[in-house]
This record gives C-alpha cells, sequence and structure tokens, in this order.
C-alpha cells in the first residue's frame, strides 16, 4: 500500500504572533517552524499502518520553499521512506490541493492523509479539494484509521458524535487525536533520514483563488477585573448584570 | 443571481449555527442587492425550515431522501451544488462546522469558487473586490481575505455573528432532488455514535462553556465542573493535559490543537493559560479564570477573575447561579 502524508511547515506552538510593519505577512524572525501538529497524527499513522501490513512505502509531501527542508527530514526521521517538496510558496489552499492532486496522480498514491488543519491558517479546505480534485472520497476530520485488505474504516468527527464510515482505497482522509500518539524521531532514524531520497518538483500551474491583503491582531483585553474568593457569589451578578452574559 | 445558504438540522430543527448562518446570508444577499435561498441538509421539519423566513432567508429547497439525514459527504457536496446551478448562486454560505467545511472545500473545486472558512465578520464588496474577515494562527490574529472568484464560498464561524429575528415571517418550502445515486452514498455512514452530552449541550455550538485544567486534580472532581455548568445551562470542556490522561474525552479538548470555541462566557478552572489554550479559546467574548495561583497567565487574558481554590469557589458560583435562577 502506497500512503502519501502532506505536511506543513507552521510556526511552533508557542509563538507569539506577529506581522511585518505593514500587516501583510506574518513576521518569521526567530521563530522556530515545526511539522503542523495535526499532521503529526497522519504521519505517524501512515507509518503505523505500514509497520502491521509489512509492506508498502510512506511518502511525505510538501508544498514549500526550501527551508521547509529540516522538517521534511524530521518526518523521514520519524519513519518515512522518501519525500517530495513541490518548490513553491503556499500561496493558498487551492494552490497547495492542486499541487498534492498532482503528485498524488502521477504517484498512484492508494491513501492520501493530512492533518485536519494548519495551525497557522486554519483553512480546513485541503482535505476535501485534493479530493473533489481526484474524485475520490474525503473523510475529514477523521479520529481513527484501520485498513483491511483496500478498505478503511473511519471514524469521523461529526457535531455531537461520530461516524463509522468505511470506504476503499484511494482516499483522502483528515487527521485528527485521538488517532495515534505521535512519534519523535530516534537516533537511528536521524541518521538514516539524511540518506533518504528527497525529490524536489516544480510546481503545477500557479492558481489560487484568494489573497490575503492585511493582518490584524485581536484587540488587547482592558485587564481582569478580580473578584475576592471569599464573594464569589458576585461574580454571577456581575456577568448577569454587568457583563450581561448569563 | 442569489444567495445561497446551507442549512444543517438535526432530528427536525434548525442547529443554531445554522440561524446564524441564514442571518448571515440573508444580510450578504441585502448587500448584493439580491435574495437569499437556502437549501437544507438533514432531518428537517418543514415548519422549522418556514420558520427561516425570520431570519430573512425567502425560499428553503429540501431533499427529503432518507439517506440524507447523517452527514454524507459525497451525497451532501452534489445536492448543494445542484441547488447552486438552479439558484445560479453566486454567494454560497455555510457554517464553519465538521460538515459545512468538510463540504465547502469540496464545492470550491466543483463550482470553481473561492472559499474561506473560519469567517467571522459580514463582508465587504468595495469596488467589486469582496473581502472577508477570517480568524487565523488558531485565533491568535485575524486575517482579511479577498475571495477573487467569480463564485464565493464563506463558512461562518459560529457565535460570531447574531441571529437576526423577525417574528411572523414565512419561507417558502419547496422539495428539491439533486438525483442521487448509490454511488454519491459511497462514504455513507456505516453506524453513527452520539456522545455522551453533559446537560445536552454540544461544546461546538455552546453558548457558555465551563472548563476545567489540572487544577481539578482528578476525574473524581469534575462533578463541580458538571454542576456549574448545569446550572448555566453550559457544555463543558478541558485543557490538553487533561484530555492526554484521559480524565475527560478528547471531543472536550479545547484549544490550540484541540477544538476551538468562542462562546459568549467561558469559564477556565485551574487551567493556567498556557499559549496553546489561550489560542482555541481568547475569541470568547466574556472569559472568567479560577485559579489560586495569582501569576497564572491565563489572568491576562481574562475578563474576571477569582484568585482561589477551584474547590471552595466553585460550589459557591454554583449556589450563586442557582439563587438568580
Amino acid at each position: 500500500m502506497k500512503f502519501l502524508v502532506c505536511i506543513s511547515n507552521v510556526p511552533d506552538t508557542t509563538t507569539k504572533i506577529t506581522f511585518t510593519p505593514d500587516n501583510k505577512e506574518f513576521n518569521k524572525a526567530g521563530v522556530q517552524f515545526v511539522i503542523n501538529p495535526w499532521d503529526e497524527y497522519a504521519l505517524t499513522r501512515a507509518i503505523e499502518l505500514k509497520e502491521v501490513q509489512g509492506s508498502g512505502t510512506v511518502t511525505v509531501l510538501n508544498v514549500g520553499e526550501a527551508d521547509t527542508e529540516p522538517n521534511i527530514r524530521k518526518a523521514l526521521a520519524i519513519g518515512a521512506d522518501d519525500a517530495i517538496r513541490v518548490n513553491a510558496y503556499p500561496k493558498d489552499a487551492f494552490f497547495v490541493a492542486q499541487q498534492i492532486a498532482s503528485i498524488a496522480k502521477d504517484g498512484g498514491y492508494d491513501v492520501i492523509l493530512m492533518g485536519k488543519e494548519s495551525i497557522d491558517y486554519n483553512g480546513f479546505q485541503v482535505h476535501g479539494m485534493v479530493g473533489e480534485l481526484l474524485g475520490i472520497p474525503t473523510v475529514a476530520p477523521a479520529m481513527k484509521l484501520d485498513m483491511s485488505g483496500n478498505t478503511a474504516t473511519l471514524e469521523r468527527e461529526i457535531e455531537g458524535g461520530k461516524e463509522i464510515v468505511e470506504v476503499n482505497t484511494p482516499f483522502v482522509a483528515s487527521c485528527q487525536q485521538p488517532m495515534c500518539e505521535p512519534r519523535i524521531p530516534n537516533m537511528r532514524g536521524i541518521m538514516t533520514a539524511r540518506t533518504k531520497p528527497l525529490k524536489v518538483v516544480e510546481p503545477t500551474g500557479d492558481a489560487s483563488r484568494t489573497q490575503v491583503t492585511e493582518y490584524q491582531l485581536p484587540p488587547k483585553k482592558q485587564g481582569v477585573k478580580l473578584i475576592p474568593a471569599e464573594s464569589a457569589g458576585d461574580l454571577i451578578k456581575l456577568l448577569r448584570n454587568e457583563a450581561k452574559v448569563i | 443571481m442569489s444567495v445561497l445558504v446551507v442549512v444543517e438540522c438535526d432530528k427536525g430543527e434548525v442547529k443554531k449555527s445554522s440561524l446564524e448562518v441564514a442571518s448571515y446570508g440573508s444580510q450578504v444577499a441585502q448587500l448584493l442587492g439580491t435574495t437569499a435561498t437556502a437549501v437544507a441538509v438533514g432531518e428537517a421539519s418543514e415548519a422549522s425550515l418556514a420558520q427561516l423566513g425570520e431570519q430573512g432567508i425567502s425560499k428553503v429547497l429540501y431533499d427529503a431522501e432518507p439517506r440524507l439525514k447523517d452527514f454524507v459527504n459525497g451525497a451532501y457536496t452534489k445536492l448543494i451544488a445542484a441547488a447552486a446551478q438552479q439558484e445560479d448562486a453566486k454567494v454560497l454560505v455555510l457554517a464553519n462546522s465538521n460538515v459545512g467545511a468538510s463540504v465547502g472545500s469540496r464545492l470550491a473545486v466543483r463550482l470553481q469558487a473561492s472559499l474561506a472558512t473560519n469567517v467571522v465578520e459580514l463582508p465587504k464588496n468595495d469596488g467589486g473586490q469582496f473581502t472577508v474577515k477570517r480568524g487565523a494562527f488558531s485565533g491568535k490574529a485575524f486575517a482579511e481575505v479577498v475571495l477573487t472568484g467569480d463564485r464565493k464560498i464563506i463558512a461562518v464561524k459560529k457565535n460570531s455573528i447574531e441571529a437576526q429575528h423577525e417574528a411572523g415571517k414565512n419561507a417558502t418550502v419547496e422539495s428539491f432532488s439533486a438525483q442521487l445515486s448509490d454511488v454519491d452514498f459511497a462514504d455513507a455512514p456505516k453506524q453513527v455514535v452520539l456522545q455522551d452530552q453533559a446537560g445536552g449541550i454540544l461544546l461546538p455550538e455552546a453558548d457558555k462553556v465551563v472548563s476545567g485544567g489540572r487544577g481539578m486534580k482528578g476525574p473524581e472532581n469534575w462533578g463541580l465542573i458538571e454542576d456549574l455548568a448545569k446550572a448555566l445551562g453550559a457544555a463543558t470542556a478541558c485543557s490538553k493535559p487533561v484530555s492526554d490522561v484521559d480524565w475527560r474525552p478528547h471531543h472536550e479538548h479545547v484549544g490550540q490543537t484541540g477544538i476551538t470555541v468562542s462562546p459568549n462566557l467561558y469559564i477556565a478552572c485551574g487551567i493556567s493559560g498556557a499559549i496553546q489554550h489561550l489560542a482555541g479559546v481568547n475569541s470568547s467574548k466574556v472569559i472568567v479564570v479560577i485559579n489560586k495561583d495569582p501569576e497564572a497567565p491565563f489572568f491576562k487574558a481574562a475578563d474576571y477573575g477569582i484568585v482561589g481554590d477551584v474547590f471552595d469557589v466553585l460550589p459557591k458560583l454554583t449556589q450563586a447561579v442557582k439563587e438568580l435562577n
């Protein structure tokens, strides 16, 4: 079975978000980039399934410029077999989805996995677009994925519960917890990752359908109003009479 | 040309987030000088659909095919695309729910449309430039996004717009068929399992949320959280460490890598306020923090705070709510 796992390069979850002075771009200065945490579920589960099956390959795909390669190597160190980088700045979800669909089509992958969204742009879009571009089912967001032959059984989160879904390969799934326990690379993995193939390809077209014109930070809070613990009940009165939320 | 609103229904009723979406769609239609039609998915009663007139919807399309009761990505996409074609919809509005966003991304390809999810305000249409404001960086920022395609799809974040209500207005309900076949139901669920909800309130839909962290010391103490939530009519939630150690189920985990919520009231009990947790809750209208550590970073993000032991404070709050009711 051939797995394709798509990963994004995102600011570390502890990053304090700031923008360039014209507010047009995220300020990368001093920021550490990591594999998108949601994508780690996809990566680890693909590796686990390959191990269970005892055969197959896990290919990591990233749409990004050369500065994403340390995280691609990290994915290889975690256990992916090879990697592809589409050499382009990821303009928007549609642009990225087109690149993934193009690679997936040419590579004949059975299962395409990714995180449910990236923690920077929070689109929750790419998986559905890839599924539609390829004309195959998308299961999003998936909390569990098991394979039996060419049939996958997934648990998809819905508001208020979950759906148990069965689909045949090929399909796309976006992943979230509690699918698996994401792995961290061990020393052997780090050493072998250096020699694993990382292919760089140029993008297919440049179509995008959205454009960010400005970023903004949320308005600053006015400051906390403290209520003494002894008279905690007064808080409830304030929430009703002052904040008007109960 | 019209605006098409996708309305999600459950057990015969229109979901709260879909009432917001219907209002949003009606206001977009006004902005563009056209009318708003809805297409309903899920299990809907005709009476509840007709009531969407109160949110400014003129007509509702409904396919009563029984297999559409539960979410089926392929079938929902085909149904909504057919409705969009019939109505010549230039703007589609959906809830930023797992259903809305899942279908929205497939529709964006099928209808060759621009898609913006997580949208928090009404769009601006200045000089032909259609701009929406959306949450980004897990709630730590916002982005102004121009939708450059001829068709636009907007997924509206819950609780970011108040549902308008004009009593007594009715929408026309029309039956609609997208000629769905078995192929469209290839990803139909084999089984639907509903979660056990405290007080029956779904966290993503909740107007009020009471959330607990490691300061609650163990799952056996969650009764205190549940008591306050029940008194307030709130949903319960938790921080990541709590769900990681299985004190609470994963579907209650709020934060950057969990559920992002934006209720009117978020009460954080024994949660220190790590940046990843704040990212998931900081678009809440009012934040209350209860923590015995006065240096807990969460107090900086709070509107109201109590420095004290959650085990003393929570029963007092529950009692005060009961007295108020």
